[in-house]
């Protein structure tokens, strides 16, 4: 005979251990002095093409590296490492995001004093990302122009976890019609007070706001981790 | 679909805890909040899944929605809203950055069955 099921209280965070590690790899980072930018997307925004000018833009003035999430190829990194920064992959195989154990792994033999920026580029998705912290200082969503100007509200949670959004690609603003007015409603009624920022990587136009924009961040962490 | 993984996880979370606890689990009972980046459905699905071959097989999985609750600057008090967009008081429409609940992904209980 089986007596009546009991229910017992039982207060668990299901991804705990991520968010442990999470917190112990911001730690090692503040530690290193290493402000940690990851990015994360829709598949085709152009994660790659923006991170390559980013790192070739910053590697005069600060020591740069990136870790980049794949599913499948080692395509993003051959690119990246056209940037002469040190670069590695992390390719997930099925997984479609990364977690805090996968950085941790891939920072192996890396020693984070010698850097200054580390670029994380997350696996192209908009969904999966979103619960998985990284240990990262900033979050930073992009959205491009051909994605059309609501993806902020189909995707409100990972947009909501970021705390800058870039939109990419706007050299085709016209073709597509892209309205700027749309996007940022959209991003405001998703996380209100996030700034955004419009670059093209191909022409370079707004890089230079959005190169100014990452230094104030950096700027910033350093005088609050003195 | 990032659901198979969570559910291994909370597999392997209720392992931990029936060990601890003895008897068999009957229901894990999981409180999700709709900022958690976690579709309900896939998660019930996944679960199954991740249950076979281990102590939790045949047990179910009782989802608890949690409410989304922002806290409006203006009006100085916590709101529940029913969607995320926008993140907005209702009363006053300011906008609300703060999101006070609405992300939980957590193991509230369990429902254990034990011999006589």
């Amino acid at each position: 005979m089986l007596r009546e099921p009991r229910l017992v209280e039982v207060r668990r965070n299901v991804l705990k251990q991520n968010d442990v590690l999470a917190r112990v790899l911001r730690e090692r980072f503040r530690e290193a002095g290493v402000f940690v930018v990851s990015l994360v997307s829709s598949p085709g925004s152009g994660k790659t093409m923006l991170l390559e000018r980013t790192l070739t833009l910053l590697r005069e003035r600060y020591r740069v590296a990136a870790l980049v999430g794949d599913l499948a190829t080692e395509n993003d990194a051959a690119r990246l490492a056209r940037s002469e920064v040190p670069v590695r992959q992390i390719t997930t195989g099925t997984t479609c995001h990364l977690e805090a154990t996968m950085v941790e792994r891939a920072l192996e033999g890396w020693n984070l004093t010698d850097l200054d920026i580390l670029f994380i580029e997350n696996v192209g998705n908009l969904v999966c990302p979103a619960s998985y912290d990284l240990g990262e200082s900033l979050r930073l969503v992009m959205l491009s122009v051909t994605e059309g100007e609501d993806k902020p509200l189909k995707y409100p949670t990972i947009f909501n976890s970021a705390d800058v959004a870039v939109v990419t690609k706007m050299d085709l603003a016209a073709a597509t019609e892209f309205s700027w007015h749309t996007a940022e409603e959209s991003v405001q009624a998703v996380r209100p007070g996030m700034q955004m920022i419009g670059v093209s990587a191909k022409t370079g136009e707004g890089m230079h706001d959005y190169i100014a924009f990452l230094e104030t961040q950096i700027a910033e962490a350093r005088v609050g981790a003195a | 679909m990032h659901e198979l993984s969570i559910a291994i996880s909370l597999v392997a979370i209720a392992e931990e805890e029936a060990e601890r606890l003895g008897g068999k689990v009957i229901a894990v009972h999981l409180r999700l909040g709709p900022m958690a980046g976690v579709v309900k459905d896939a998660l019930l699905f996944s679960y199954a899944a991740a249950c076979q071959d281990t102590a939790l097989e045949g047990s179910r999985l009782v989802i608890e929605d949690a409410p989304l609750v922002v806290f409006c600057p203006r009006c100085k008090t916590d709101r529940v809203l029913s969607s995320p967009q926008p993140l907005r008081c209702f009363e006053c429409g300011t906008p609300t950055p703060k999101v006070v609940g609405g992300r939980e992904l957590q193991m509230v209980a369990m429902e254990v069955e034990d011999a006589a």
